[in-house]
């Protein structure tokens, strides 16, 4: 196994807030890592970085040896990266097929046309979504646009997908149909980083786990290993979490 | 799909060339009116180009129109009069370049502001320029232009942004607009250059707006910066194609025409009430048809459609 992403000494800072602090670990090829923590303790803010979505203050990272760490978030996301976002964020103005085309016409595909089209329906086919493809996607519930927002990064065909408390929010049904969902990824050789509170689901889905606290990474390892460390049963306990 | 193309690409060819033979039948009163339509439709439709999709609001459609026609005033005397234009075109394309990558940054109503500053900046260095240099305010234009040879060359503009904004609307760039206009970290996730797309679009529409002024300043013979410069141009442009519809390819010129000739008897008519009507206009399109006309028609027809189906009894809902 070789390493997908390689991330080094990666720190953040907010004005006097250092949101994330000098965070190592590295994540193989078709593996899925979990990233946890309390709330406030710099998930976001990596994910935002490996995204391009916010610039790195120090520290580098690196998609199959390839430095990507301050590049803008479209050249990241053309070599590779795709995600969804913790609050998620739709294309209200556009259909929900459109919201699939939008990262197909200008990612490494660039498909258009009917081409685009039969793709969006399938890749909405997957995650439950295909009949609701022409609606607004303004008029699609919280959880269906979670499915949206899947669809649009999976539509994009990344080698490495980040995502942020996506089975947040979703019913016992709803959830295992998520976790069979990602589970179906892995068969796919998409690499996945996610970012999750639901323990079931982590269990179930995640070789590894990063576990940080107040920007700090305190366990990596495989995931009843991390998840038993000391620190992070006192971090989790301390910060209210089960 | 492939014959209703055809038909509106034929309808819309009838509709120019029938257009083009105007000045044969129109009084030159009549003509002078379409001139300034003509004018009018082109500014909305090119303004929506850009704002329509990306919501930008621009408020420096004058500081083009102005540059259009102070170039071809300057430079009416030392050039053959399509190079004149070439020139215009060329300037405003620069001075929209500069400007879009220094702006296109700001968001909101920074943007709007920035705009409208930008308008104002140029009118006065224009001023300060004529008054310290040239030791003049106002410039003659002389050219041998006719009125309907003003008349063809707009209508030949107004053709091609109607064209171009067609084009842009059915292709990836206009989805890429799109997708800015909602939200711009997703359409760099998403893999879209959203600078590149946005200044590009930027520099079309200016560059369409500076023709629109160059093209129109042979009417005018004497320019000075105020008429030039007038922020009402920037005003008006925005509130038809806010009327019509910023979104739709027909939504600027369907605000534009009645808008225009609205303006044309209120400024006739009312001289001295015409910019308070003018405000009044704004703040009540602005109020009532906050998406445009056409928006309002189409909603109004889905719910009018809605109520149909459930009249009809045994249609389950
Ligand atoms: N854009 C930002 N500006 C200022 N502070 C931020 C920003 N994003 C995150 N933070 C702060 O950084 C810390 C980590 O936030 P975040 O990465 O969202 O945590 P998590 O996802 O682990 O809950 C928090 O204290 C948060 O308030
Ligand atoms: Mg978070």
């Amino acid at each position: 196994m070789t390493d997908l992403l390689t991330i080094s000494g990666l720190t953040r800072r907010f004005g006097g807030l250092t949101a994330v602090d000098a965070v190592s670990f590295s994540v193989n090829r078709g593996e899925v890592v979990a990233l946890l923590g309390p709330n406030g303790s710099g998930k976001t803010t990596v994910l935002n970085m490996i995204s391009g979505h916010l610039p790195p203050s120090g520290g580098t990272i690196a998609l199959s040896d390839e430095m990507i760490s301050g590049l803008s978030p479209n050249r990241i996301a053309l070599k590779g990266v795709a995600r969804t976002f913790q609050l998620v964020r739709g294309l209200p103005s556009l259909t929900v097929a459109e919201n699939v085309i939008a990262s197909l016409a200008f990612g490494h595909r660039k498909l258009w046309g009917a081409a685009a089209r039969t793709e969006a329906l399938a890749r909405l086919e997957e995650v439950g979504l295909a009949h609701r493809a022409d609606q607004s996607a303004q008029d699609l519930t919280y959880i269906d646009q979670k499915r949206m927002e899947l669809a649009r990064a999976l539509a994009a065909e990344p080698e490495l997908l980040l995502l942020d408390e996506w089975l947040a929010g979703l019913n016992p049904t709803e959830l295992r149909t998520g976790i069979e969902l990602i589970q179906s990824l892995k068969g796919r050789g998409i690499t996945v980083l996610l970012v999750e509170h639901v323990m079931d689901a982590v269990r179930a889905l995640c070789d590894r786990c990063v576990v940080m606290n107040a920007g700090r990474k305190i366990a990596d390892g495989p995931t009843e290993k991390a998840l038993s460390h000391p620190d992070v049963v006192t971090a989790y306990l301390g910060g209210g979490h089960a | 799909m492939k014959s209703v193309l055809s038909l509106q690409v034929a309808l819309f060819v009838v509709i120019v060339a029938a257009l083009a033979f105007l000045p044969v039948f129109a009084s030159p009163y009549g003509l002078t009116l379409m001139i300034g339509m003509l004018g009018y439709v082109t500014l909305a439709t090119a303004w929506a180009l850009f704002s329509g999709p990306t919501r930008y609001v621009s408020l420096a459609t004058v500081a083009f129109f102005g540059i259009g026609a102070y170039t071809v005033a300057v430079f009416s005397e030392s050039m053959a009069y399509p190079l004149l234009l070439l020139v215009s075109a060329a300037i405003g394309l620069l001075v929209a370049s500069v400007v879009g990558f220094a702006t296109l940054r700001l968001a909101g109503v920074y943007f709007v502001i920035f705009t409208f500053g930008l308008a104002e900046l140029i009118r006065q260095l224009v001023t300060w320029y004529e008054v310290n240099m040239t030791g003049t305010l106002g410039r003659y234009i002389f050219l041998p232009v006719t009125p309907e040879g003003i008349y063809w060359q707009l209508l030949g503009l107004a053709a091609i942004t109607f064209a171009i904004s067609w084009g842009v609307g059915r292709s990836r760039i206009g989805l890429a607009l799109k997708v800015i206009g909602d939200d711009e970290v997703v359409a760099a996730h998403c893999g879209i250059n959203v600078a590149r797309v946005k200044l590009a679009l930027f520099a079309v529409s200016s560059t369409i707006i500076t023709l629109v002024g160059a093209i129109q300043a042979p009417r005018w013979t004497y320019v000075e910066p105020v008429i030039a410069f007038n922020p009402t141009v920037s005003f008006l442009t925005l509130i038809m194609a806010l009327l019509g519809g910023a979104n739709r390819l027909t939504g600027p010129l369907l605000g534009a025409v009645p808008l225009f000739l609205l303006f044309e008897w209120l400024s006739a008519n009312f001289p001295n009430h015409y910019s308070i009507i003018l405000g009044l206009l704004f703040i009540a399109i602005v109020f009532i048809l906050p998406r445009g006309v056409l928006a309002f028609a189409e909603e109004n027809w889905k719910r009018w459609r809605r109520h149909e189906v459930k009249t009809v009894p045994g249609v389950a809902e």
